[in-house]
């Protein structure tokens, strides 16, 4: 499916995912899933998965983890939070999902075909820049860069949008934007020194 | 009855008909909305997906706004908002850690929050602050015969349920109600996924959800579809010709913010509601419901 990862990356990525799993709230119920399945059976999206929800902890019991961080099931989780509601060992499971997330970006391991990183990417700089997300301009950087037959898909619904006033071009800048660059800087700077 | 407010990003673009519709429909109900002060982003489910510290801080700068402003209270009207807003709160109560953090990256800033600011959702200081019965009262726009579908959509009592069912929320069943509405209380489909923003990263995924939605719309011969979410909202009502398009179906289901049609049967003018801004028209809406 995906190129292998040398045994020390893979080892690291484990070690990554044990010491941040076990760092939130009730994180350690990860040990007590029973592979009941009802995560998987819950998520709207599980079919196209490489590894369902219920997989995803038996790949981690496994010390498999490696391989579903650069799967595509993490970024087919739409943070429903069906699994987490439904799931009888009280497994944050959507947690999991970001935690995933957030190691396939840091490490760089997202499937190349995903373009939700990409998406990720734009709402924060988006947010980063103008204090709010700023959709017009997420939009058109996602179209230019990420896909460009969304606007011969959507260009009737984007006309009717924008002559509709729900397309704003420009954007509201907070008078915080350097607060939210601030409080990003610190705990960057906090992070690094707990390393 | 007075709340201070957070629009959230969505209210000043494709959302703008779920702002100006929650002020309208307030209004009609004596409740006086005071728009959060200089608000950001939640940072909704991107944030999370980047750092998870990050997200909690800057969502926590918009809880220390609120607490600046001397209140405990905060009226969110988008479910993303909401539950990314809510769980910064159980997050920082639950664990010291995200406590410390959110505390030391404010006070960077300036700023401190002591984790008491309630976050509420519209739906829920309807219900419990508001009242239905009081609400009943204030209706001068019956929405008899009109058959509802209410979709809650994910993040609305999920995964917290802290005013709502997390599995089978009602609340906005009974608001309708309330307002003399035909509400279809057997629309299983109420809290299924609508994709939201895969619908621009995986749109197969996306559509076949809301396709599985709009069916069982149709199948319970909805008139109306009313949400009480920006993105659920779109991906419902402006994605049904690409559904069309790629199911074969012919869709055209009116698809509104719940607040548009409690607005409506609370009095509002349609214009003020931002009626005529919906992408699936909703003149057989207005057309059924006595003026």
């Amino acid at each position: 499916m995906t190129e292998l990862l040398t045994t020390s990356q893979a080892k690291e990525l484990h070690r990554t995912f044990v010491e941040d799993v076990m760092g939130m709230p009730s994180g350690e119920k990860i040990n007590i899933c029973q592979q009941c399945g009802t995560c998987t059976g819950s998520c709207p999206t599980s079919y196209l998965m490489d590894y369902g929800p219920r997989e995803v902890i038996a790949a981690f019991r496994a010390g498999m983890i490696d391989r579903v961080v650069k799967s595509n099931t993490i970024w087919l989780c739409t943070s429903c939070y069906y699994c987490t509601v439904r799931c009888p060992a009280g497994i944050k499971i959507t947690d999991l999902m970001y935690e995933l997330k957030r190691m396939a970006i840091k490490y760089d391991l997202a499937p190349k075909q995903s373009k939700n990183p990409a998406m990720t990417k734009y709402f924060i700089d988006s947010v980063r820049k103008h204090g709010r997300n700023h959709e017009v301009e997420m939009m058109a950087r996602f179209m230019l860069l990420k896909d460009w037959s969304l606007p011969f898909k959507f260009w009737q619904l984007g006309l009717r949008l924008f002559t509709a006033g729900r397309m704003p071009l420009t954007a509201k800048n907070i008078r915080g934007r350097d607060e939210l660059e601030k409080i990003s800087a610190y705990l960057e700077a906090q992070e690094a020194k707990a390393q | 009855m007075k709340y201070l407010y957070y629009p959230g990003c969505s209210a000043e673009a494709t959302g703008k008909a779920y702002d100006a519709s929650s002020r309208a429909m307030m209004d009609k109900l004596g409740v006086e909305l005071v728009e959060l002060d200089d608000w950001n982003c939640c940072g909704a489910t991107s944030y999370f997906s980047v750092r998870e510290l990050d997200s909690f801080a800057i969502a926590a700068r918009n809880l220390a706004i609120a607490q600046e402003m001397g209140d405990d209270e905060l009226c969110v009207i988008c479910n993303a908002c909401y539950t990314t807003l809510a769980k910064t709160n159980r997050y920082m109560a639950e664990d010291p850690h995200v406590f410390e953090a959110v505390q030391g990256a404010l006070g960077a800033v300036g700023r401190s929050y002591d984790g008491n600011v309630k976050v509420r959702h519209v739906v829920d200081i309807l219900i419990n602050d508001v009242g239905v019965e009081a609400i009943a009262e204030r209706v001068t726009r019956r929405l008899t015969g009109l058959r509802v579908a209410p979709y809650y959509g994910c993040q609305f009592s999920r995964p917290m349920g802290s005013f709502d069912d997390v599995q089978v929320p009602t609340t906005m069943d009974r608001l309708f109600e309330a307002m003399g509405a035909d509400v279809i209380a057997e629309f299983d489909a109420k809290t299924d996924c609508c994709g939201g923003m895969m619908m621009l990263t995986r749109e197969d995924a996306a559509l076949r959800l809301c396709h599985e939605l709009l069916v069982a719309a149709r199948q319970y011969r909805a008139d109306v579809i009313v949400a009480a979410c920006p993105l659920c909202e779109m991906n419902l009502e402006g994605y049904q010709p690409r559904v069309n398009k790629t199911y074969g179906t012919d869709f055209n289901i009116p698809v509104m913010y719940f607040t548009q049609l409690a607005g409506l049967a609370l009095g509002a003018d349609p214009k003020q509601l931002a009626i005529d801004k919906q992408v699936v028209s909703c003149s057989s809406v207005l057309a059924a419901i006595p003026a």
